[in-house]
């Protein structure tokens, strides 16, 4: 019943304005088409000018309420190469924005008809079109030649030593997967998968695959300083590895294996109180849509140092262990080699 | 030609242009109210068939991002209306996250396809482009009508998909698979997925048709006088938006019948090593890139086939209003011309983080950038044809004014996005939202209205109510920037793009004030829509009359036709060209133009 009212309530309102706007119809034939006109104009056109101001203003106002909103700098090496760019393409891009959005409401108002003139017939000049043709051209070329600089870099191979995690997405949750004392992550295939003893269909007869450690919750932990390198994948759909902090992101893609690499600059505590936050936390967003929870496939982030890092991983049980207890008599007899620095 | 042997009653009965007639005053023979108003082959029929469909997706896509907004702006709250609207997908006023998806796919898809495809190409490359070339119709008015019978069959199929117990399809409007082909992966993912594969592949018919009618039209049945560089710059960008549509609609056609087959025919086209609901799946070897590839291959010149006729009205408008030729003719056909070829290499910088080697993305980030030059080329040829102008502030004059400003502001964000080591933050951000909304959303309506609020005069014998017209400007523009404008910062800031809930995200959630203020000046936004509507269609009927067979004082060929043209457009013998269609100059007698009929005179130079 509200609705019906609601709507009625609407159509009435435009009822009327319809109504009251058709009086200046009316008021035009009074006035004379011609002087009512030329009176509009003049007040639309100076319109114009007050539109371009609530344009300017409205920018710096919503830069100033955002700005304290917005994320700490780039925490990964390939991030503040990306925040360089970010900068220097906002420059261009903001300037030519203000110059012609300037002219376009400055002309408009400034060359509103006030009454008949000659026009003027000014419909070609080849000079002022290969200045507007190069200019841009130029412009394009350095960013291009910048993006590329930098994104060749970022893809290129990770280098030796870096560290290497797996990080598979399902419906709807990460499971990460580290490579354990041999610092190599064993085989896997899907058809291995079920959801008691293998989330990640790992091949148990690879040897490699023993010492897996495997953190269902996705939970990933860079070392600050060390070059981390990420091999994504997917259990079902496509999903997407989104590092926000750290501006990165990658696909993960079932049937295909892609990979990223960076180096974390900060650790969870030093953007703790960097950010002066806290509940500071870095996290991971999927990125691309996966279904219904796909807003929820959230996972978590934490840079330490090195030694955090090592007395992490010396707590860890690798997957097979937590998975076949009867092969290693209780309590989890061979503690996992931690110290992954040094071979 | 049959055609003109249907046409030649007309011809027969010569009346006087400079008065109005009542729009039945010269059908002599009879024709029944179905074959002159429902399977018309009259094209500005058929246009106003397209655009009453299209006003039609408009508000029911535009609805829909209404629904989702309260959802994004008010997570906490509960809200009648929904309940309302989408029964037990949202019970108790919480919508549900799968009708969410749902709503954001629908919305997606039937503004892309059905409003700014359709409702924008269909109506006014129907309606100009024999009228401004100087046609009695198109080449083949029937085939022109089966377009736009597959439109609309295309539209029930979509519509009737939001009815069915399993909800629309759900994925995203670009659908990618695996997601899509697996009915166990989501809900929309069953039959709502199909009745969206069909439509899609309805539309992909109907588009052809209209497209290949447009091509041949243009190319064959201009008037006597109107060589290719005398057409006026809309038609230009009809036709080369036909060419794109030609071009790559089939590709999708066969990315849809592949998703079919993996759906329904055990293939493994776009599906490999997939463990889902509790078992491995037999397929193995296929790649889900290969559909994103076939997708945007389609994908990016929509995008072009959207914003080309707003470019176009919008050339023209802002010449006519301006009292100026255009500036730089053939800059503005060689840079449609440009667009046109690149837009088909450059499908790829939408799928820079999909793992493909980062070699192809670095030649697809310099060919995407090179898309900036012609933009540049035609937005300081707007700047310069209004420059020195005569500006008068029509509502079309502004919504062309607004359109140039939009797509200044929506452009140079893709220059951001096109450069892939910027695109591996920003990719499936709120930037990616705000760029495209900006550039090919808002921007490409500002030009429809602007073309809407132009050449209603033509459609209807009537105009539109001017301060409605102005409070719809005023609004939308304004408003626009204020929805679209801030979630740049949030794109900045990694916000991912089709989250239903943001509360939970420590890096995310500061951002809730700001989506209240988004959502609520979408609602005020989408009402303002309303108010257009309501103008439009009253106005049909209650308009102020035109009196004035050209009240624009338009150089073009469609404003030498009677005030209420019937079918075949010109009474008499259809008016030869001499000129080309910008010239506002003095004509020596006071006035400011020259229409394209009126002979050169005597030592005049054409231009």
């Amino acid at each position: 019943m509200s609705g019906l009212l609601l709507v009625f309530l609407v159509v009435l309102i435009f009822v009327v304005l319809y109504q009251v706007s058709r009086s200046s119809e009316i008021v035009a034939q009074i006035q004379g088409e011609e002087a009512f006109d030329k009176k509009r104009n003049k007040i639309l056109g100076y319109s114009m000018l007050v539109l371009f101001a609530a344009f300017m203003i409205g920018i710096v106002w919503c830069h100033q309420y955002m700005m304290p909103l917005m994320g700490p700098e780039a925490a990964s090496d390939h991030g503040q190469q990306y925040d360089f760019m970010f900068e220097v393409t906002l420059w261009v891009t903001g300037s030519v924005f203000l110059l012609t959005q300037f002219l376009l409401f400055w002309f408009s108002f400034k060359y509103k008809r006030v009454g008949n003139k000659t026009p003027h017939f000014f419909a070609h000049s080849t000079k002022l079109e290969l200045i507007w043709t190069s200019i841009p051209a130029i412009a394009m070329a350095v960013l291009v030649a910048i993006g590329l600089k930098a994104w060749f870099t970022m893809t290129d191979k990770a280098p030796k030593g870096a560290m290497q995690i797996e990080i598979i997405g399902k419906q709807f949750n990460w499971i990460s997967r580290y490579p354990g004392p041999d610092m190599e992550l064993g085989k896997k295939y899907y058809t291995n998968i079920n959801e008691k003893d293998n989330i990640l269909g790992l091949d148990w007869k690879d040897k490699a695959t023993k010492d897996d450690i495997i953190i269902p919750n996705g939970e990933l932990r860079f070392v600050k300083g060390k070059p981390v390198e990420l091999i994504i994948g997917s259990r079902d759909v496509i999903h997407d590895v989104g590092l926000s902090h750290f501006r990165m992101k990658m696909d993960a893609v079932p049937g295909i294996s892609s990979r990223l690499w960076f180096t974390p600059l900060f650790t969870t505590e030093e953007m703790k109180s960097k950010t002066g936050n806290p509940n500071f936390v870095y996290e991971l967003s999927c990125d691309q849509m996966c279904g219904k929870g796909h807003y929820s496939m959230r996972a978590i982030i934490i840079v330490e140092t090195q030694a955090e890092h090592d007395a992490w991983l010396a707590k860890q049980q690798s997957y097979y262990v937590q998975n076949h207890p009867d092969e290693f008599p209780a309590p989890a007899a061979e503690p996992v080699k931690t110290d992954s620095t040094k071979k | 030609m049959s055609n003109e042997a249907t046409l030649h009653t007309h011809d027969v009965h010569a009346h006087d242009h400079g008065h109005e007639h009542g729009h039945d005053e010269h059908e002599h023979h009879e024709q029944h109210f179905f074959s002159k108003y429902i399977f018309s082959m009259d094209h500005k029929i058929i246009s106003r068939q397209f655009l009453i469909t299209g006003i039609f997706w408009a508000i029911v896509g535009g609805l829909m991002s209404v629904f989702f907004r309260l959802q994004l702006g008010f997570p906490e709250q509960t809200f009648k209306v929904l309940s309302a609207f989408l029964g037990d997908w949202a019970k108790n006023g919480k919508m549900d996250p799968e009708m969410y998806y749902g709503l954001t796919t629908i919305h997606g898809t039937v503004l892309v396809f059905f409003v700014l495809t359709g409702g924008l190409s269909g109506t006014f490359s129907n309606f100009l482009i024999p009228l401004q070339i100087g046609a009695r119709d198109m080449a083949s008015p029937f085939l022109n009508m089966l377009s736009f019978w597959f439109f609309a069959v295309a539209g029930v199929v979509m519509f009737g998909s939001l009815f069915i117990t399993t909800g629309p399809a759900s994925g995203g409007w670009t659908t990618y698979p695996p997601l899509s082909a697996l009915k166990e992966a989501s809900m929309g993912s069953g039959l709502g997925m199909d009745l969206w594969l069909i439509s899609m592949a309805l539309f992909v018919v109907s588009s052809l048709l209209g497209g290949i009618n447009y091509i041949v039209t243009i190319l064959n049945m201009r008037t006597k006088g109107m060589t290719m560089t005398r057409l006026p710059l809309t038609i230009w960008a009809f036709l080369f938006t036909a060419v794109l549509g030609v071009l790559s609609f089939p590709v999708l056609l066969s990315a849809a019948v592949l998703l079919l087959f993996d759906r329904h025919a055990g293939t493994s086209f776009y599906l490999s090593e997939i463990f889902m609901a509790g078992k491995a799946l037999p397929n193995v070897g296929g790649s889900p890139i290969l559909y994103q590839h076939l997708f945007w291959f389609l994908g990016h010149p929509e995008v072009y086939i959207i914003m080309l006729p707003a470019m176009g009205m919008a050339s023209e408008i802002l010449s006519t209003h301006s009292r100026k030729p255009i500036f730089g003719y053939l800059a503005m056909v060689l840079s449609i011309m440009g667009i046109t070829v690149l837009a088909f290499l450059v499908w790829a910088h939408h799928m820079f983080v999909t793992g493909m080697s980062p070699f192809l993305g670095g030649v697809f980030v310099l060919l995407t950038l090179l898309i900036a030059i012609p933009s540049a080329v035609k937005v300081f040829n707007w700047l310069t044809t209004i420059w020195k102008g005569n500006i008068r502030f029509t509502v079309p004059m502004l919504f062309a004014l607004g359109f140039v400003s939009l797509f200044i502001s929506g452009g140079l964000t893709g220059l951001f996005l096109g450069n892939s080591a910027l695109d591996i933050h920003l990719h499936d951000t709120y930037f990616v939202i705000a760029h495209f909304h900006i550039v090919m959303g808002i921007s490409a309506f500002f030009g429809m209205f602007a073309g809407i609020y132009h050449w209603y005069p033509k459609m209807y014998g009537r105009f539109m109510n001017n301060t409605l017209g102005y409070i719809h400007f005023f609004v939308t523009f304004i408003g626009s920037y204020v929805i679209f404008w801030p979630m740049h910062y949030e794109g900045v800031a990694g916000m991912p793009r089709r989250y239903y809930d943001f509360s939970a995200w420590e890096s995310f959630k500061q951002f809730g004030e700001l989506n209240q203020m988004i959502s609520i000046a979408a609602i005020i936004v989408f009402f303002a829509q309303l108010l257009f509507v309501f103008n439009y269609f009253v106005s049909i009927w209650k308009g102020k009359k035109v009196t004035d067979p050209n009240p624009w004082q338009a150089n073009s060929l469609e404003w030498t036709t009677p005030i209420k043209p019937g079918h075949g457009n010109w009474d008499g013998p259809i008016p030869e060209v001499h000129r080309w269609a910008y010239d506002y100059k003095d004509n020596g007698e006071g006035g400011d133009f020259i229409p394209q009929h009126i002979p050169l005179k005597d030592g005049e130079e054409s231009h």
